[in-house]
């Protein structure tokens, strides 16, 4: 029998799926069960952010950085912060620095945990997401108790943190470290070694270091690829470089190892988390510059002083000095920058957000071409793309 | 000022004389002014020399001036991995001049011009898909721009009668409100309208 030329199906994946973590549409062109062509519609959920921060003082963009990635708000605060300080030029207290590297640890184990349990349900597996759940309320729990909020925290600002943490919040936050390492253990036993899963992740979506650099993925994503690269060691910020952790490199860089690289990442991300608590001052937690941290309100109630600063913090803001900064921090996704440019008055002239999903996701035509349909998820999941940040 | 930035901004620039127009330093971070014309030849002169080694191009972004002759810049920002540096590449244009793609130099340029185009309208030429990509199919302008409103100009609401979502004029219930809060704290230099009488304040540098 002559063989038959058939016509390619082209497919709409989303922009409601399950699996696409988020609004994703995907079009994708299928000989077959395999991809030929994916071609990523993203911006469903664009808002506008940069143009947004631009009519804001530098006070108000800061609750923006929650709803980009909002499964590890604080870590997008916590560029946006750095990147100011330095245009503004002040210090945060030591103990503000502390408490800043502490929740950036938490907001990574955050967001590894919906991750890495979502990815397995992705591809079959539901029990860790259940269990997962469970310590994840735990962390945003310890979210609220700091900042009042378990989502949209607003918490690192410019200067240091919103204020100290309250008493007996560390010796939970030391009882968590202590607890925790059961559930990843729990978790492993059920993945690791699980015949389905691995069948679905093994030399899924594999990467090379060099196409990874140029591909310019970040974070888990290139680490697994086995490059070492982590922001936290070659360019540390805050007290990251007092820091002694390990930086775990992947040797395939499929969706496994991107897998095995997040957990361990866990692991290490529950030291720093020790460190912090066990070296942590005693002292103020935001800059004494009472032209840009705002008063205490029992000082407001004292001082004629402290009003006319409040009233001015609040209402106008502080003025930047005109400069331009690039500014990254190592977010639980990858690299996560901030492009600010400042004109001398109290409002942002250019604020662009680098996310990392967004090279993630453009990466993916090249990971999923010649895979099978129900290999999309799986690479979709390994990224560990959220439409927060991608879209803006 | 940090010296060996400044080496390699000199080295750079002593390099690629005819591309390089400026070299900046700000808060330890390396700026090139360059040529709009040469910027492919920069970028593949800083990816592939030894001593630059900048493998990742880390973003492409816009800003608007609209009080230039060349309105735009675009910005690369690029990381080096083997030697843990980063550098920023800057250009100008306008609305009329297309910039050269850099697409077949960093793969991951694509997206990131699509990004600029659709955010300011700034032309990249030779760009293989220079589509849309993160504003609403069929939008209009480009809304980064200075000159576009904060508030846009149409939205959207689901018709009950034709059955399909329909884009209207934006219509504010309350007006948009802009609050100059820029009053000085150092002093006024500029006299309040009503307050003619008073005394003039005197001007800078008096």
């Amino acid at each position: 029998m002559a063989e038959v030329a058939i016509k390619n199906l082209t497919m709409n994946f989303g922009p409601q799926h399950p699996a696409a973590h988020g609004v994703l549409r995907l079009v994708l062109e299928m000989d077959g069960e395999v991809v030929e062509r994916a071609d990523p519609h993203i911006g469903l959920l664009h808002r506008g952010t940069e143009k947004l921060i631009e009519h804001k003082t530098y006070l108000q963009a800061v609750p923006y950085f929650d709803r980009l990635d909002y499964v590890s708000p604080m870590n997008q605060e916590h560029a946006f912060a750095l990147a100011t300080e330095k245009l503004l030029g002040i210090e945060v207290p030591e103990r503000g620095q502390y408490i800043r590297v502490l929740y950036s640890e938490i907001g990574r184990i955050l967001n590894h945990i919906l991750n890495l349990t979502a990815y397995a349900l992705d591809v079959g597996a539901m029990t860790p997401l259940l269990w997962g759940f469970e310590e994840r309320e735990r962390l945003m729990e310890f979210y609220e108790r700091a900042s009042g909020a378990r989502l949209h925290a607003a918490y690192f600002r410019p200067g240091g943190v919103h204020q100290d943490l309250p008493a007996g919040l560390a010796d939970d936050i030391a009882d968590f470290c202590r607890t925790f390492p059961k559930f990843i253990a729990d978790m492993e036993t059920l993945l690791n070694e699980n015949r389905i899963f691995r069948q679905r992740t093994v030399d899924i979506g594999i990467m090379t270091a060099e196409q990874a650099l140029d591909w310019g993925m970040s974070g888990p994503c290139l680490r697994a690829s086995g490059v070492a690269w982590d922001l936290r060691k070659s360019q540390p910020y805050d007290v990251y470089d007092r820091m002694t952790f390990d930086v775990p490199i992947g040797k395939t860089g499929d969706c496994y190892a991107r897998y095995l690289v997040r957990v361990e990442e866990m692991r290490q991300s529950l030291r720093i988390m020790e460190q912090c608590l066990a070296e942590m001052p005693e002292g103020p937690v935001v800059c004494e510059d009472q032209k840009i941290a705002p008063p205490k309100r029992g000082q407001m109630k004292q001082s004629m002083e402290a009003l006319i600063h409040h009233f001015k913090l609040y209402t106008e803001g502080y003025h930047v000095p005109a400069g331009e900064t690039y500014t990254a921090v190592e977010a639980p996704k990858g690299e996560f920058a901030v492009y600010l440019v400042a004109d001398g008055t109290n409002k942002p002239y250019r604020c662009k957000i680098r996310a990392p999903g967004f090279h993630f996701l453009q990466a993916f035509e090249f990971l999923t071409k010649g895979h099978m349909l129900a290999d999309v998820p799986a690479i979709i999941g390994s990224l560990d793309i959220v439409f927060g940040e991608i879209d803006r | 000022m940090n010296q060996a930035l400044q080496d390699l901004g000199d080295y750079i620039a002593a390099a690629l004389p005819e591309a390089v127009k400026e070299v900046q330093q700000q808060h330890d971070e390396l700026a090139i002014l360059a040529r709009r014309s040469s910027i492919r030849q920069l970028l593949k002169f800083l990816r592939d020399d030894s001593q630059t080694q900048f493998k990742v191009l880390v973003d492409i972004c816009g800003a608007d001036y609209p009080d230039r002759d060349e309105r735009f810049d675009v910005v690369y920002n690029l990381l080096s991995v083997k030697h843990n540096q980063r550098i920023r590449v800057k250009i100008v244009t306008d609305e009329a001049s297309a910039v050269p793609t850099v697409v077949e130099l960093f793969s991951c340029a694509g997206w990131l011009e699509r990004e600029t185009w659709d955010l300011y309208g700034i032309f990249f030429e030779g760009h293989p898909d220079l589509r849309r990509l993160l504003t609403d199919y069929g939008f209009e302008g480009h809304p980064l721009r200075k000159d576009f409103p904060l508030t846009g100009h149409v939205e959207v609401r689901y018709d009950q009668q034709q059955k399909r979502v329909v884009y209207d004029p934006v219509k504010l219930t309350q007006d948009f409100r802009n609050f100059d809060f820029l009053s000085p704290w150092e002093g006024m230099t500029r006299q309040l309208p009503g307050d003619e009488k008073a005394e003039q304040p005197p001007a800078e540098g008096e």
